[in-house]
């Protein structure tokens, strides 16, 4: 296929082949990890005891370990489920969407930001659980028949919806990564030996790279792509409505799909780049995580950031416009009252420190980016205390109004899903390649610096071919 | 069961189409071809018909969708025990949207990928049929059954074409 050879090169150097693809991602899974690897693994480690330590605690103690009370029942641990979803979002908008899009430049960080999604949805997923106060009777919340006289579950409730769009979530960008892996996997067997190899041949299911495969393979990766992107719009748009369809000022919006899935994508776009600035570096492979595309990303950040700007001053508008007085007193509320703070931390680093991105110095300076992409993943936090939080702690009663603060058990609940999501991305950067190695190949005459100055020359060439032709006959 | 075969080796796609044309021209069937990434058009070249998978994604689509929408409505409509939620009705079709949906997508998904493994024949740890362990890495391979071949030219067509290397092997592909 033809590509103007005046677009940006998404693999860099002067000495790309086939082989070098393959060596330069896959060696980080055949060598021994780095002392990087072992710090950082360790780090996570001791984060994600802290985790298992929390989990106790609040299992032995009940919920009322947590900071909620009776006015604000829903605290950090429902703001960290919906800001681990949202972060989920932009690893299934990179493989699945951006597929249908034929984006070239998804083929360098697909794999990683899917992993990242299924962890993200994994840390997400033990926050309801939890919430739920019973976790070991969760499966209540499935329809099954049971002995207390066939109660079924009310799927008039989008509580429930949301049981189900989790967990079709989780489970379709499980298969949808796997699959994708299965090439990736089948080429680390075949240069291991030994008890890899054996390992390896077990998971890669027998992939042997005949055309039939690949051929189902490009179709079964459509099929999964076209039904993984109105999935994870579904995703979040379940989410909004556990608030939307309540009567809570603040909550009862009719904005809030498209709103939080633009904020999904959002932060997710932000993780990924935290993640990747420093996966690149510290796995050298800045010859296929490139500037470029560090630069397209940020460009997503700039633009969901505008739009999760212009929803957060519809909906104050909206609030005044109704002329309904506890909806325009909960959007006050919001503003100047006991947590104007968070407001305003939300206000700076989602619609102000995104703007940064029209600069495209900006976009290239790895610095400055990694640091916006960390304002993004606290303004998105913010976004969600501050929805669920300021909405509740006044409600239509004074006499009930209160205040809340998580205890230890929140933050170290909080601190510690950041160590279980950490751990499963550092075993992932181990055993297996961090970039599709076969995607990346099949773009490379296309996209390679070095393919794309022979096609230059070569046009150049006709070119000035044809040129001299018409000059002669003039 | 492993099989004679020729085979001829390439180190570029390109080069690897040019020949399968050259080799079609003489009239001789290509077993299979297999290389380390999916190669736009080959599929046409060695008379694939498009996969039926997508049509094996529309029956799942419509099983799973059913199945969700059944489920609600007798869970919530027709069972002895359906719950009276305040006097609301009991079928209430835009709530059934979400989960109707998530069902759909769960099983398509879940069907999909189980036939691709069986069409393929994929399992966990099944035993890779494939000409030479470095055809997921750069190595591009035409099979050709030796019976085919025989009585054609096949093996000078892609020597003369680019093929680093050409030979006869038993293997099971």
């Amino acid at each position: 296929m033809y590509e103007s050879p005046y677009r940006r090169p998404l693999i860099t150097g002067d000495d790309t082949t086939y082989k070098k693809i393959s060596d330069d991602i896959i060696i980080p899974v055949e060598a021994k990890p780095t002392q990087w690897w072992y710090m950082g693994f360790a780090v996570s480690l001791a984060f994600l005891a802290l985790y298992v330590w929390a989990i106790g605690y609040l299992l032995w103690n009940g919920v009322g370990s947590w900071g909620l009370n009776k006015t604000v029942d829903w605290g950090w641990d429902i703001t960290n489920f919906v800001w681990w979803v949202g972060i989920g979002h932009a690893g299934t908008l990179i493989s699945a969407v951006l597929l249908l899009f034929r984006q070239k430049w998804r083929t360098a960080v697909n794999r990683s930001a899917e992993a990242m999604t299924i962890f993200a949805v994994v840390c997400a997923g033990v926050y309801p659980l939890l919430h739920a106060g019973r976790p070991w009777v969760i499966y209540w919340a499935l329809p099954l028949p049971n002995t207390y006289g066939n109660l079924w579950a009310n799927f008039n409730s989008p509580l429930l919806w949301d049981v189900f769009a989790i967990s079709t979530y989780l489970t379709v960008s499980v298969v949808f990564w796997y699959v994708g892996l299965l090439p990736d996997l089948a080429s680390v067997r075949d240069r291991a030996t030994g008890l890899k190899k054996k390992m390896y041949g077990i998971f890669s299911f027998g992939w042997n790279g005949s055309a039939k495969a690949w051929s189902r393979f490009e179709i079964i990766s459509l099929i999964l792509a076209g039904l993984a992107t109105p999935l994870v719009l579904s995703v979040h748009t379940i989410v909004s409505m556990d608030f939307a369809t309540s009567v809570i000022p603040g909550w009862h919006t009719t904005i809030f799909p498209p709103y939080f899935v633009a904020g999904a994508v959002f932060s997710g776009f932000a993780m990924v780049l935290t993640l990747l600035i420093v996966a690149r570096k510290a796995m050298k492979l800045e010859a296929y995580i490139t500037l470029n595309h560090i630069d397209v990303m940020c460009k997503i950040i700039m633009v969901t950031g505008s739009i999760v700007g212009s929803a957060y001053i519809t909906e104050f508008f909206i609030a005044w416009y109704s002329a309904v007085e506890f909806e325009r007193y909960a959007f006050v509320n919001r503003m100047f009252g006991e947590y104007w703070w968070s407001y305003w931390a939300m206000m700076t680093c989602n619609v102000i420190t995104p703007q940064l991105f029209w600069s495209q110095k900006l976009r290239r300076n790895i610095t400055a980016v990694f640091i916006i992409s960390i304002f993004v993943n606290i303004g998105m936090w913010f976004e969600r205390f501050v929805i669920i939080v300021t909405s509740l702690h006044r409600d239509y009663l004074p006499s009930s109004w209160a205040m809340y603060s998580p205890t230890w058990v929140e933050i170290s609940m909080y601190m510690g899903s950041m160590g279980l999501f950490f751990t499963l991305f550092f075993l992932f950067a181990k055993y297996v390649p961090v970039i599709a190695v076969a995607e990346v190949k099949s773009i490379m005459k296309t996209s390679a610096e070095k393919y794309m100055k022979i096609t230059l020359e070569k046009d150049k060439a006709e070119e000035s071919a044809q040129h001299s032709h018409e000059s002669h006959h003039a | 069961m492993s099989q004679k075969f020729v085979l001829g080796y390439f180190d570029d796609e390109e080069t690897l189409m040019h020949a399968i044309e050259k080799i079609n021209a003489t009239g001789t069937k290509i077993y299979e071809v297999y290389s380390p990434f999916p190669i736009h058009g080959i599929d046409d070249l060695l008379g694939y018909k498009r996969t039926r998978l997508s049509v094996a994604a529309f029956v799942f689509g419509c099983i799973g969708f059913s199945l969700a929408l059944f489920m609600q409505t007798y869970m919530l409509g027709l069972d002895k025990w359906r719950i009276n939620i305040g006097g609301k009705p009991y079928l209430a079709w835009p709530d059934f949207v979400p989960v109707t949906f998530e069902g759909t997508v769960l099983i398509t998904a879940l069907g999909m990928v189980f036939t691709f493994m069986w069409v393929n024949e994929f399992f966990p740890g099944a035993t890779e049929k494939q000409p030479h362990p470095r055809v997921t890495e750069d190595l591009f391979v035409i099979a050709i059954k030796s019976e085919d071949a025989q009585g054609s030219d096949v093996q000078s067509i892609m020597s003369s074409n680019g093929a680093m290397e050409v030979k006869e092997e038993e293997v099971s592909l």
